[in-house]
């Protein structure tokens, strides 16, 4: 018996405006407890929200990256339960009237192609957090995170899988931060998602009974945590019972999914018009203010690189794969003609590092200028390429500043050709023998008096030039 | 010479003319006061900061337009500093950080607070009597109650020992005490004043509004009182008059609605004969009349107790013991918290509320509840859109009957929220309405209602001054003379 997968993600994007939806308090990460809320955020007797026209500007660009229906009138609507870190017992969201209605992403499953549509996208506000952990016997409160924007992604169940599901948050993730309305920064918890999982036999018309897995912050777990539900639903079903509709939540440690309520002892969230709020109204103006500074998407940008650039396809992908990495590219591009020499170390060296960290650009300590001066440097012949890549290790562990290693380990090129001659010339009269066998034909010899050079000169040496002085002495 | 029952008019020109320093007036506020705590009209006193600001009056030169009119204000506005109770156990230690911006408009007039006057807890009660700081007295007479919920405003002001108070009206909060106390009270049209720094009751509904002895106070009031405000975004961005300018305009000609929808034959036939009398005069100042038909004003009443319940439970959601406010002693766990919080917090009749107000909104029953009645709501707007095209202002009793006593509704809440019949729908409109002494029942003040179009309080204003200059119910005082 064949079962199918069905899946719907809830993605939470934290939109990187400077203060609140509703306040001017900041939504700066870090900070100590309680200390970013103002009087709105703490939900004082008798304070208003004014909503913060840069969350819908925000709001507006994804769904116009997703060619999403844009609601330039959208309202507030209250959700109201009782939780600690929740100030008003309510919490201000956008149900009857989202800024953005349906639209749709394309993402990338091992090379082929599937397209996921968006049911919705609406505003709403953080809560802040519990701290279970710090007080004996109490649980703390910080506000700092309450009121913050976020911009709720909902999708339609077109998901089959854990690989899907991880492609598709992959994908939002790539275009909320070129579209530049979001960090990505998952470990902050910038983006978190809310997963819906169902089962149901192939043949089967209508969906079956879901559970909803709450509030998971990486692309691993999302993976772990909809494996191991699609083996418990299945694992239920095949024992003859039935899946209870219910919110659960991933445990990491034990890599399982546990109950947290069921539909029973589900909110009425009790919806209704925020009256505190008009409706936001998004002129003409503004919008076409928005759209007409889009800025680049990663298609585009893919685009570009193979026709101005002259990239390879399948480099302009990964190059523009990620908003890092095409910053990278696009700053080290402006500090040299030789824009395939970028990509080759995008590609090649620094893609090789990621693979074998296992992180991705922005974690890696890499930066954007830091490379753009190693590409200068090897670009304007002051250092060689292999000590470039010497370099970029070295970087990439320290995040040294790349001309200060340079300054301080001595590893300038030399540029001067006598001093190459009169080092090839040494290297030639020390090794006669293999001198007349090169001579005599073996050709491979070459290569032996390349690398003596390197050894002598530390590997500072330009290789095009020790090549031609090498070739010269050796013929003549 | 005394200063009770004297107008923001008369006190400004007595200090003006030195005939009394800002200090001594305040002093003098302050006796009054302190001889009336019988009337229990307020919950907090702002002696010792009103005292520093009238001394420091004192020393200026030249002061601002309302520049040491003590005032009182109700206890639902937040006072930077000074304790802020809303008539609730759950708010009896709050003390805000910041000012309600209707607050900060009249401090900054130059007004002095004397006190925050004592009210039905959050605004829900048409008696005072849901306070959790005990009952007020009407000052017309023992153990009558000043009508709800800015019972303690009324009560203040109709002693004679403020010129003044502020006041909120959800469904007639201002206009039902000012009748059953004797005095003018005006809510303005929905968002003309800041809700920022109000407690909110019901948001769509809730409009701050000014209490005093005649209407030319109300207006110099509301000329401060008014204000666009960033920081609240149903804050209308309107042109604001000079409230004052047009009130000794005549009305002759003037068109003036009655309501036929409000069926004044159930009223006692002494309420009946007021009104009819307040007709004859207008008419004899030149005005016309014209029988309007509202017909759906009749739902106005099942509509309000949808909508404001509805808005309630939402909005007092946030005393749950966490943040601010009272907090249950040892609770055991989070719901123990919650629970005990809010069972000892609030008083009976706003937990009515909290549980109509769930109900309504609850899966299932919205559409058919809170959706419906935001329909006949805008049915009830419409019908007034219509009327002011016919009339200038409509007219009706403001409340059925005069101040009844305390205890004597109590165990039926329907036959108390009745008491708003005719203020209910101005509120459910978001038009300015007011309410102005115009005779008496049983020796016991009663109030005329005029309900105005859209932003049209100086018409209102106008309407009530030349009734004013002409008539002398608003100078009568509770012990007999007249001022």
């Amino acid at each position: 018996m064949s079962w199918e997968t069905v899946i719907g993600l809830e993605i939470h994007v934290q939109l990187s405006t400077n203060s609140k939806l509703f306040s001017g308090g900041s939504t700066g990460f870090g900070a100590e407890p309680n200390t970013h809320v103002d009087l709105i955020d703490m939900g004082l007797p008798g304070v208003l929200p004014v909503a913060n026209r840069e969350a819908f500007y925000k709001a507006i660009r994804f769904g116009l990256a997703t060619n999403a229906e844009i609601n330039q009138t959208s309202s507030f609507d209250r959700k109201n339960y009782f939780y600690p870190d929740l100030p008003k017992g309510y919490q201000i969201t956008q149900m009857a009237m989202p800024i953005v209605g349906k639209g749709s992403i394309k993402i990338d499953v091992d090379g082929s192609e599937k397209v996921i549509n968006i049911t919705r996208a609406h505003l709403e506000e953080d809560a802040g957090k519990s701290i279970h952990d710090l007080f004996d016997g109490e649980t703390g409160v910080d506000l700092n995170r309450a009121g913050t924007p976020l911009l709720e992604i909902v999708s339609e169940p077109e998901i089959s899988n854990a690989k899907e599901a991880v492609a598709y948050f992959k994908a939002v993730r790539q275009l909320v931060t070129f579209l530049d309305i979001c960090d990505g920064n998952m470990a902050q918890g910038s983006m978190r998602c809310d997963v819906n999982v169902s089962i149901k036999k192939e043949a089967d018309e209508e969906l079956g009974t879901r559970a909803e897995i709450k509030n998971i912050n990486s692309f691993k777990f999302i993976e772990r945590a909809i494996n191991f539900e699609i083996e418990r639903q299945i694992r239920i079903i095949e024992s003859g019972e039935s899946v209870v509709q219910e919110t659960r939540l991933y445990d990491s440690v034990k890599n399982e999914t546990r109950s947290m309520r069921s539909k029973e002892e589900a909110n009425d969230y009790r919806y209704f018009p925020c009256p505190d709020l008009l409706p936001v109204v998004i002129s003409d103006d503004e919008f076409n203010d928005i759209k007409n500074n889009l800025p680049e998407l990663p298609d585009e940008k893919e685009k570009r690189y193979i026709s101005e650039a002259n990239l390879e396809e399948a480099e302009a992908k990964i190059i523009s794969s990620s908003k890092t990495m095409a910053n990278m590219f696009e700053e080290a591009c402006s500090k040299t003609n030789d824009s395939k020499l970028v990509a080759n170390w995008l590609v090649g060296d620094v893609s090789a590092l990621l693979n074998s960290d296992n992180i991705d650009i922005e974690e890696s300590k890499l930066s954007s200028n830091n490379f753009a001066i190693l590409i200068e440097r090897i670009s304007d012949k002051t250092i060689s390429g292999k000590i470039a890549k010497s370099i970029l290790e070295e970087v990439w562990e320290s995040g040294d500043d790349v001309d200060n290693i340079i300054k301080d380990k001595g590893l300038v090129q030399i540029q001067d050709e006598s001093i190459l001659e009169e080092i090839a010339q040494k290297i030639i009269n020390n090794n006669l023998s293999q001198v007349e066998a090169y001579k005599g034909g073996k050709d491979k010899l070459f290569g032996f008096f390349v690398g003596q050079v390197m050894k002598e000169t530390q590997g500072k040496a330009n290789p095009k030039s020790v090549n031609d002085i090498l070739k010269n002495l050796l013929n003549s | 010479m005394s200063i009770q029952y004297k107008s923001i008019k008369n006190l400004t020109s007595m200090l003006q003319n030195k005939e009394i320093s800002h200090k001594e007036l305040i002093n003098e506020t302050f006796t009054l006061i302190e001889s009336k705590m019988d009337l229990n009209a307020f919950i907090t006193l702002n002696k010792d900061a009103a005292i520093e600001k009238a001394t420091l009056l004192d020393s200026k030169k030249n002061g601002s337009s309302l520049a040491g009119i003590p005032i009182a204000q109700k206890d639902l506005f937040c006072t930077k500093d000074l304790r802020t109770t809303c008539g609730s156990n759950m708010l009896s230690s709050f003390i805000p950080p910041y000012s309600a911006t209707v607050i900060s408009n009249l401090e900054n007039a130059g007004c002095i607070s004397v006190g925050k006057t004592n009210m039905d807890e959050f605004a829900m009660g048409s008696s005072n009597e849901t306070s959790f700081y005990g009952n007020v007295e009407n000052p017309w007479g023992k153990n009558l109650v000043p009508g709800g919920s800015s019972g303690g405003s009324a009560s203040a002001v109709s002693s004679g020992i403020v010129p003044a108070a502020t006041g909120t009206d959800t469904g007639g909060s201002i206009r039902q005490p000012a009748s059953l106390c004797g005095i003018t009270g005006l809510k303005p049209t929905y968002g003309r004043i800041s809700r920022w720094g109000m407690i909110a009751f019901a948001s769509s509904l809730d409009q701050a509004g000014p209490m005093a002895r005649t209407a030319e106070d109300c207006a110099i009031l509301l000329n401060e009182m008014c204000s666009h405000d960033n920081k609240d975004t149903t804050s209308l961005n309107e042109h604001i008059p000079d409230f004052t300018k047009d009130i000794d305009q005549p009305i002759k000609g003037m068109k003036i609605g009655i309501v036929k929808e409000f069926d004044l034959s159930k009223l006692d036939s002494e309420v009946v004969k007021v009104f009819e009398e307040s007709k004859k005069h207008y008419e004899s100042l030149g005005a016309e009349f014209i029988e309007i038909s509202l017909p759906n004003i009749s739902l106005s009443v099942p509509t309000y107790y949808v909508v404001a319940p509805a808005e309630c439970s939402s909005n007092l959601s946030r005393f749950d013991g966490v943040k601010f406010g009272k907090r249950c002693d040892d609770p055991k766990n989070l719901e123990d918290l919650y629970i005990r919080t809010r069972s000892e917090g609030f008083g009976d009749e706003v937990k009515r509320r909290i549980l109509i107000g769930s109900y309504v909104l609850s899966a299932g029953f919205y559409d058919a509840y809170y959706k419906k009645a935001q329909q006949v709501r805008r049915l009830i707007k419409n019908d007034f859109d219509e009327a002011f095209l016919k009339v200038d202002v409509l007219m009706s009793p403001t409340t059925r009957g005069p101040a009844f006593k305390a205890g004597s509704k109590g165990s039926d809440p329907i036959q108390m929220y009745l008491e708003d019949l005719f203020t209910i729908p101005a509120n459910l409109a978001g038009l300015p309405a007011l309410s102005i002494p115009n005779g008496f029942v049983d020796n016991k003040p009663i109030g005329l209602q005029l309900i105005g179009n859209f932003l049209e309080e100086s018409k209102l204003l106008q309407f009530a001054h030349n009734f004013q200059k002409t008539t002398d119910f608003h100078l009568k005082t509770p012990s007999g003379e007249n001022i």
